[in-house]
């Protein structure tokens, strides 16, 4: 197990690097800071200057070395547009992010297994046809136009919830909901499927024979087998919330990282920009790791 | 008339599928007293594990649907009880051991959970059965009870796996203990032991035990009484004497004759040329060796039969001859040539003469394909052999030879029975005209009936084509009828070989003699017999 570890850490440390240089020379197409964050009429003189001071004349390697050995340093840099660590805007949103990603995966993932495994559990019944046919819909509707919606129904119309920001407990119900449709969808598929193949196993009959409850036999017997892919589909949506809930946080305007990241790129803000996806990164390596370690819990003939 | 323990009347039950209705238990009758051992005999589709099935409520449903009759446990009918009080029934009074204990354990949870749970779910305390479980461990054989609680399935050989299964069904001394199938995926010294420990488990504790079987040895070893069932109904019952020494059903006359292990010896191949010489090979897979030193020869028109049990390395000899696997020492001469030293270009012409039959054809016969393609893929590789005009003809042919209508051709798998898909499997083998025909486990997966078929079309085809077999088998009685010559391994070594009269009749080593002895007889005298010489050896043992 822990060679296991050490050889992921490694591995992930490498793309890590790939990843920063990737984003480093890439960010740097999307156009010269200077031009924006100066007035329109600045002059060339002040121009230069700015990318001068900020160390945007320099050789592109020898930037890029710079940059690299600070961040060994964890040193992140400072943002042009807030004037802080970069490092401590990006923690700021990436704090709202994890919040949202963890409590809309926990409601996503409990509801899902649940609904999921009574349902293949009366394979065919109205239940599951009502189940199939809602998570369906859920599973191909796209975010941006529910979230739209949400807001014009529940915001506009009927005055219930706030449309952005945050502050109280109502501002988070919108993003929850709309983040929440779509894995919700995906996860019941993939654990009624992985259920019905695990019901049809021996071992469930074999329980049937003792006289276990059926309860019993569906969370206890059959679930636990069931849930490998189910967890693996689990940390894929995660990692779609980490780095990909752009879209709703900006929509309901939502300070976490995905909003973060665009604004910094729509303003060239280079050291936030590298520092939100360097932690983003990190953090679905290590979800990733925690995945493959709840593999080794779950079936105990998995050893690594 | 007295109550009957368990009695099922005019049980019908019927699956649902998408090509129609079947009718797979159709008005079935039996009845089981305490302290019998009663055998349900049948191949597959009979309907002998549908009707076991649902004395504890295992159908699944849908697809399946009982449409009549009644099961009686006790005098009160299980259809007519709340679903509370019958699922209390089942462990308590009604348990179930089944063919395959490593899919019929949880692969996840430890195996002391397992059985702890049998006895909690009626009513058990925490302590109380772990205690037991120890005990219930103990009983049926493990060795150290108190670190194989803590195991999980796939940590036990398949024996020990099938006396978990035991343990954990007689956890609360049911009144009737049903065994479907349960030595048919083991080894044979292993079903033995297996059918002594639930036959001597059953005389101790008085339960009555319905064992389901397809196999005539397994009766003869253990029933008092059995019942014949085809297609889904009871064809014939009785004493397990009368229904061997007078069967009345043609069925049942049928199945006792096509019982392998009652033919005559072959007196061994007049030929002293040997076809294939194998000599001295070796194969270890990293620090376990899996085969040392074996030789042999194959001579011109041989059936050379290789037994044994599983990792004895039988399958092993044969990947090595064909190639599918290196070897770490050792030749294997063919028309003087050491086929584990050849090119691929030299291998490939020779790979011709030597052809392959696999166990299960569903899975060795690839389900997209037609019998056609299936057959005439051998000339894709090998174009020489064939030119593409004549390919339908020669399947039509070879189809023919192997006793299969020509319309075979435009058919995919899935639309044979398993002795269909066996003779294409033996077609495919013969498309290249082979020398030698290895067959590894060929006939294991087939019902009796239609193995004796096959192994009579095998037996046909070695005197039209002057074929040579390497015949690898677990099963004795097919050996002893097929076979001109035996090589017995254990643990990648050759134990004994010889003509097959001489190893069934003057077994020289002891674990030969263990072979033969563990082997079920269809006949009830000659199995008693056997049980007897068994138990005193075992006795000499201690």
């Amino acid at each position: 197990m822990t060679n296991f570890l050490i050889k992921r850490a490694v591995t992930s440390a490498l793309s890590l690097f790939i990843l920063v240089v990737l984003v480093f020379f890439l960010i740097r197409l999307t156009g010269d800071p200077a031009s924006l964050f100066l007035p329109l009429d600045a002059s060339e003189e002040a121009k230069e200057k700015f990318r001068d001071l900020n160390g945007l004349n320099d050789p592109i390697l020898h930037q890029f070395f710079q940059y690299f050995s600070d961040l060994i340093r964890l040193d992140f840099g400072i943002s042009l547009r807030r004037a802080e660590p970069a490092i401590d805007s990006v923690l700021r949103g990436f704090k709202w992010t994890l919040q949202l990603a963890a409590i809309t995966m926990s409601l996503v993932a409990s509801l899902a297994i649940i609904i999921g495994s009574i349902a293949a559990f009366r394979v065919g019944g109205f239940f599951d046809r009502i189940v199939t046919f809602f998570s369906l819909i859920g599973a191909s509707a796209p975010d941006f136009w529910i979230a739209i919606v949400a807001i014009v129904v529940f915001s506009v119309g009927l005055g219930w919830l706030p449309t952005s920001g945050t502050g109280t407990i109502f501002h988070w119900v919108l993003p929850i909901s709309v983040l929440f449709i779509r894995p919700f969808g995906l996860i019941l598929q993939v654990v009624r499927g992985s259920m019905l193949n695990v019901l049809s196993a021996g071992y469930i009959k074999t329980a049937r024979a003792k006289g276990v409850k059926d309860t019993v036999i569906i969370f206890v017997h059959g679930l636990r087998n069931a849930m490998l892919p189910v967890v693996t589909v689990i940390g894929d949506q995660a990692a779609g919330i980490l780095n990909g809930a752009v879209i709703v946080e900006t929509i309901f305007g939502f300070p976490g990282v995905g909003k973060l990241m665009i604004d910094s790129i729509l303003q060239r803000d280079f050291a936030v920009v590298l520092a939100s996806i360097i932690i983003t990164a990190v953090a679905i390596f290590v979800m990733n790791i925690l995945i493959d370690i709840i593999y080794a819990i779950l079936d105990p003939r998995i050893r690594y | 008339m007295a109550e009957h323990l368990l009695e099922i009347k005019d049980l019908a039950v019927v699956f649902n599928t998408i090509a129609g209705q079947v009718q797979a238990v159709n008005g079935v009758n039996l009845h089981l007293d305490k302290g019998e051992v009663l055998a349900i005999l049948g191949e597959s589709g009979s309907g002998k594990s549908v009707t076991a099935s649902a004395v504890l409520n295992l159908i699944d449903m849908p697809p399946g649907e009982i449409t009549a009759g009644e099961i009686r446990f006790k005098g009160e009918n299980l259809f007519d009880m709340p679903p509370a009080r019958r699922r209390d029934i089942n462990g308590k009074n009604i348990a179930m051991i089944f063919q395959d204990p490593l899919s019929y354990l949880n692969p996840v949870y430890r195996i002391g959970w397992q059985i702890e749970e049998a006895l909690k779910v009626h009513g058990a305390k925490e302590k109380e059965a772990r205690l037991e479980t120890l005990r219930l461990l103990e009983k049926v054989g493990i060795t150290e009870p108190i670190s194989a609680v803590r195991k999980y399935p796939h940590q036990f050989s398949g024996g020990q796996r099938q006396r978990v299964m035991i343990a954990m069904a007689l956890a609360l001394r049911p009144d009737i203990l049903i065994a479907d199938e349960p030595t048919t995926a083991l080894d044979v010294t292993v079903q033995a032991q297996i059918l002594d420990l639930l036959v001597n488990l059953q005389k101790e504790t008085g339960m009555a035990l319905l064992i389901i079987t397809h196999d005539l040895g397994v009766v003869a070893e253990v029933a008092n009484r059995v019942i014949v069932m085809q297609n889904g109904k009871v064809i014939e019952a009785g004493s397990v004497r009368d229904i061997y020494f007078k069967p009345s059903h043609k069925y049942t006359k049928q199945l006792i004759k096509s019982a392998p292990g009652k033919g005559k010896f072959s007196l061994g191949t007049s030929s002293s040329n040997p076809l294939l010489s194998v000599s001295k090979i070796s194969k270890n897979y990293g620090v376990f060796r899996a085969l040392k030193d074996i030789s042999f020869d194959l001579m011109e028109g041989e059936t050379v039969a290789i037994v044994g049990e599983s990792g004895s390395g039988k399958s092993t000899t044969a990947k090595i001859l064909l190639r599918l696997e290196n070897a770490n020492s050792g030749s294997v001469f063919y028309q003087n040539q050491d086929i584990l030293t050849l090119s691929d270009q030299d291998l490939l012409k020779k790979r011709r003469d030597i052809q392959m039959v696999f166990q299960d054809p569903s899975q060795s016969l690839n389900p997209r394909m037609t019998v056609l393609q299936l057959i005439s893929e051998a000339w894709v590789i090998h174009p020489d052999v064939l030119p593409k005009n004549k390919w339908l003809r020669r399947v039509e042919d070879l189809l023919e030879q192997v006793g299969l209508e020509k319309e075979y051709a435009r058919r995919f798998p899935h639309q044979l029975s398993g002795g269909q898909l066996q003779r294409i499997a033996i077609a495919r083998a013969l498309a290249l005209e082979p020398k030698i025909i290895i067959c590894d486990e060929a006939v294991s997966a087939l019902d009796v009936s239609v193995q004796a078929q096959v192994i009579s079309l095998l037996k046909k085809l070695k005197k039209d084509l002057g074929l040579s077999y390497i015949f690898i088998a677990h099963d004795l009685p097919v050996v002893r009828d097929f076979a001109d010559r035996v090589i017995v391994m254990k643990e990648g070594q050759i134990v004994e070989t010889g003509l097959t009269k001489d190893i069934f009749l003057k077994p020289q080593k002891k674990y030969t003699q263990e072979l033969l002895l563990a082997s079920l007889e269809p006949d009830p005298d000659v199995q008693l017999a056997r049980r007897n010489t068994r138990k005193k050896l075992l006795e000499y043992k201690i």
